[in-house]
């Protein structure tokens, strides 16, 4: 061991010199503070600059942008810009994939965190993680080249099968090509599982193991328990988790666009070909000018509108029973 | 003493068979209807994947990477080479302008920004930009920067590509920012480091395998955008490194072939989109991948 | 005094032969720390008032006390790691070779290059051995050749040995023992003047902690140790001078302020301590 010798301060220390790099710190947090200000300024650019081109077809149309379906831009008497037939499409094609994907997401989550086995569970998340890996133009390309050819022949059976029912015979119209609302509410439902699933899947692990064993040991078989003590509990949650696949699934372009048929019509039967708000947009751009394009981009801030709203809401809701359970927990 | 006689007790019989039929049949039930919705999630991954990759093979071959683009889609043969290079140089690009800018974001939020009232508006923000869908990030980028130079560019469908990227590059950096224990940050501090080293020498390097990991995430959900770059980039028949020009890409391609019905068409389509999953799936493995081995090296 | 149990009587140090002697007179070494009045506030929580001592050069201090009694705090008042915390407050003096170290003028880098400090539980940098001691040096641009530093630190810390053949392994791959020792190593890289050890041992097997108590008493001919220890029969072994803090009940809340009771020369404090608080703490009676 080397000697140590002791230190001597005679002079009384100079603790103001300003240490080496202090300069830099203020010029670092300057730098870093200026990135995270870049976000407040492209979501404030993105408002002004998408509503500033939307406002000649807003000024146009008038309140008939949101209560008409006639949408003719290019007619010799003028345009007509009633985008209802849009906002429903989005709507109908939503609520199908919602439908279809909260179920099998649910089931899922419950597999994962209650029946399978251990080893099971990586697959599992796996595989939904690369369900959402897929990008949607390959989901697209999919859906119109094999689910659309093939469908039609099972919405011929649920046609000539339950045509024939008071209400439920609505949804179910013959069905002329594969391109329609459901195609397009089947492909979506697939694209928005994993979100689902993955949010579910958080809010079950937060159930207290105490209350899911107090459940057991009173002698419940796991399906009760599942009933009695995860469910309820995760109510909350997978409210949350659905709204924020809706949000995904209203803003989904591509797949929809591809699939959907591009026939803008507010008709119940779901087998029909329809549009919706982000498709359109994508399909019509191209060839549009002057109002039209305008109109085009006042859909487009709609729908940015409409998918904040429903994506804050669910984040409100997530965050709000998270927090509660976390800090119960 | 027993004041009481003891009651008399069948043989313990703890095997299912006690449980009442309604509740076993109900458990059974349960069990099969959840396990059969893991299975039914299963299927639309088996058949897409499957699907693409079978016939996108057909297709495949390394004259079809490196060929350009036929101008006509009737046109049977050609390659994609053009849509690759214009996806690499996109989203790497983007990547360039998202990944330092996010990670700094993430950084302030998480180390310098004492949670203020600028703090938690930018992280709700940025939670609301994750929503905003992929098509309003194109129609923004046309509005302010295609319309304004008056040519569509790579480096436009990059700047629509970087938006979708920001704030995910920021939320899952400040997720891995927050794993970092404190007491390192201490250390570091009573060792009498400003605050810039203390982050850069200690809390980044720290995290940096989940920062890595997440920005390739990032960058694999950039490559597959398709609607970002639909009015920002162009397009172009054959290979395009200049960033001011217009190009194009795989997401890009496939789109357009997709609705075409010629035969030529939907097998260039369905060869990029298996180059595009090769190269998003490959990216996703790599992403995992980093994770796990730099954090049990440390 | 009442008399001792047997089982403290045999933990507790023998009395000193002499009679008691004038404190001054056994007061050879210089002031390092002069306090006055410190009162810490964290917000509208008084978690400590009125500490008045002195640490003296080359000495080891203990900081004894029940948990809650505000020993940690006022250790981390003589590096400024209480900046860290939101709302924290500092009334009172402290001063550093007569500097105050709460004037406003004064840099808190500058202050904890000087005053090292050394936290509960081991905290390496997840980087080498050698990376982790030189990261002092590095930051205060020491010139000079950094691999003379780092051993000389290493062998300071006694530990050396165990790792000269393994410099640049990961430091996560040491024991927890070692990573400790590590730690001291690295604080003492920079060369301060003073440690501040906060609880090192309590997360180490004893073994551990024995060596680290031998370094300690190695290096306090260099250094001016301050430790706060919850185990009242290390402080008996190691220090020179040990501060009691207890707690007491707020008059305006219901919760508890720290304060210093008692503060003396380690064999006083222990064996002929003034305050009865101080002996039912150190016989075992209570905390």
């Amino acid at each position: 061991m080397t000697t140590l010798t002791p230190i001597t301060t005679a002079e009384r220390p100079d603790l103001t010199i300003r240490a080496r790099g202090s300069r830099l710190d203020a010029a670092f947090r300057g730098l870093a503070l200026a990135a995270g200000l870049v976000v407040l300024a492209v979501l404030a650019l993105i408002a002004y600059s998408t509503v500033d081109a939307a406002l000649p077809a807003l000024r146009a149309a008038g309140l008939e942008f949101v209560t008409s379906d006639r949408w003719a831009p290019n007619a010799p008497d003028g345009p007509h810009l009633g985008a209802l037939a849009f906002v429903y499409g989005t709507a109908v094609v939503s609520s199908i994939a919602l439908v279809l994907a909260v179920p099998v997401s649910i089931g899922i989550a419950l597999f994962a965190t209650e029946i399978a086995p251990r080893r099971l569970r990586r697959w599992i998340t796996t595989a939904v993680d690369l369900l959402a890996a897929i990008p949607s133009v390959v989901y697209g390309l999919w859906g119109i080249a094999v689910l659309a050819p093939n469908v039609t022949g099972v919405y011929r059976w649920a046609h000539r099968t339950f045509g024939d029912l008071p209400v439920v015979g609505a949804l179910v119209g013959p069905a002329t090509s594969g391109r329609s609302f459901m195609t397009a509410g089947i492909v979506l439902a697939i694209m928005i599982v994993p979100i689902i699933t993955s949010i579910t899947r958080e809010v079950f692990v937060t159930v207290p193991r105490g209350e899911k064993e107090a459940a057991l040991a009173l002698g419940a078989t796991r399906w009760e328990m599942i009933r009695g003590a995860v469910l309820p509990h995760s109510f909350g949650g997978m409210v949350g988790a659905t709204m924020l696949g809706l949000g995904r699934a209203m803003g989904e372009t591509i797949a929809v666009a591809l699939v959907i048929g591009s026939r803008p019509q507010i008709v119940a039967d779901l087998f029909a070909t329809g549009d919706a708000m982000p498709a359109v947009i994508v399909n019509q751009f191209g060839e549009s000018s002057g109002t039209f394009r305008s109109a085009l981009i006042a859909l487009g801030v709609l729908l940015f509108v409409l998918t904040i709203v429903v994506n804050v809401l669910a984040r409100v809701i997530v965050d709000r029973v998270q927090v509660r359970f976390r800090g119960a927990a | 003493m027993a004041l009481v006689d003891p009651p008399v007790r069948e043989p313990l019989d703890l095997t299912r068979a006690r449980l009442s039929t309604r509740r076993r049949l109900a458990d059974r039930a349960a069990t099969a209807v959840i396990s059969l919705a893991c299975v039914v999630a299963l299927v639309p991954l088996v058949a897409v994947v499957g699907y693409v990759v079978t016939r996108g093979s057909g297709i495949m071959s390394w004259e079809f990477l490196t060929s350009d683009i036929p101008r006509q889609y009737r046109v049977e043969g050609g390659g994609m080479y053009p849509a690759i290079v214009g996806t690499l140089l996109i989203t790497g690009l983007a990547a360039l302008m998202a990944i330092p800018l996010g990670v700094l974001g993430a950084v302030y939020l998480n180390e310098l920004s004492r949670q203020n009232r600028t703090a938690r508006a930018i992280r709700f923000l940025a939670d609301v930009m994750t929503g905003v869908p992929s098509i309003v990030m194109g129609l923004f980028v046309y509005t302010i920067w295609v319309l304004r130079f008056e040519r569509q560019s790579a480096f436009a469908g990059a700047l629509a590509l970087a938006c979708l990227m920001l704030p995910i590059v920021i939320r899952s950096t400040e997720e891995m920012l927050r794993l970092v224990p404190d007491e390192l940050r201490q250390g570091s501090v009573a060792l009498g480091s400003h605050q810039w080293r203390t982050i850069t020498s200690v809390v980044l390097p720290t995290a940096l395998p989940g920062i890595i990991s997440g920005a390739m995430l990032a960058i694999a959900r950039a490559a597959g955008e398709t609607a970002p770059l639909v009015f920002t980039v162009g397009l172009v028949y054959a290979p395009s490194w200049s960033v001011s020009d217009s190009s194009t890409a795989l997401s890009a391609q496939i789109f357009r072939n997709a609705s075409q019905p010629f035969a030529g068409a939907q097998d260039r389509a369905f060869g990029a989109a298996l180059t595009l999953i090769v190269l998003v799936f490959a990216f996703t493995a790599l992403s995992r991948l980093v994770a796990s081995r730099l954090a049990v090296e440390s | 005094m009442s008399d001792p149990t047997p089982a403290s009587t045999a933990l507790a140090p023998s009395p000193p032969a002499a009679p008691a002697v004038d404190v001054l007179a056994v007061q050879e070494e210089p002031t390092v720390f002069d306090v006055q009045g410190l009162s810490v506030h964290y917000g509208a929580f008084r978690a400590v008032r009125d500490v008045d001592l002195q640490i003296r050069r080359h000495e080891i201090t203990a900081f004894i006390g029940p948990s809650g009694c505000g020993k940690s705090t006022v250790l981390r008042c003589f590096n400024r790691m209480n900046d860290l915390i939101e709302g924290a407050r500092v009334e009172g003096r402290l001063r550093y070779h007569g500097v105050d170290l709460y004037d406003p003028a004064v840099q808190p880098v500058e202050v904890r290059r000087r005053i090292g400090m050394v936290f509960q539980k081991p905290n390496p940098f997840p980087k080498s051995i050698y990376d982790n001691v030189a990261y002092g040096p590095r930051i205060t641009g020491q010139k000079g050749n950094l691999d003379d530093v780092v051993e000389r630190s290493l062998r300071a810390a006694a530990l050396w040995d165990e790792v000269k053949d393994r410099l640049k392994r990961s430091a996560l791959s040491l024991s927890g023992g070692q990573q400790q020792r590590l730690c001291i190593a690295r604080a003492i890289a920079t060369d301060p003047e003073v440690l501040l050890m906060d609880e090192p041992c309590s997360a180490l097997d004893p073994i551990a902690t024995a060596r680290i108590e031998d370094l300690m008493r190695e290096i306090k001919e260099r250094y001016t140790i301050i430790i706060v220890t919850h185990n009242m029969q290390q402080a008996a072994r190691v220090s020179d001078r040990t501060a009691f803090f207890t707690t007491e009940a707020s008059p305006h809340s219901d919760t508890r302020t720290g304060v210093l009771v008692e503060y003396d020369l380690t064999d006083r404090v222990f064996s002929n301590p003034r305050d009865e608080r101080t002996e039912s703490y150190v016989t075992g009676r209570f905390g």
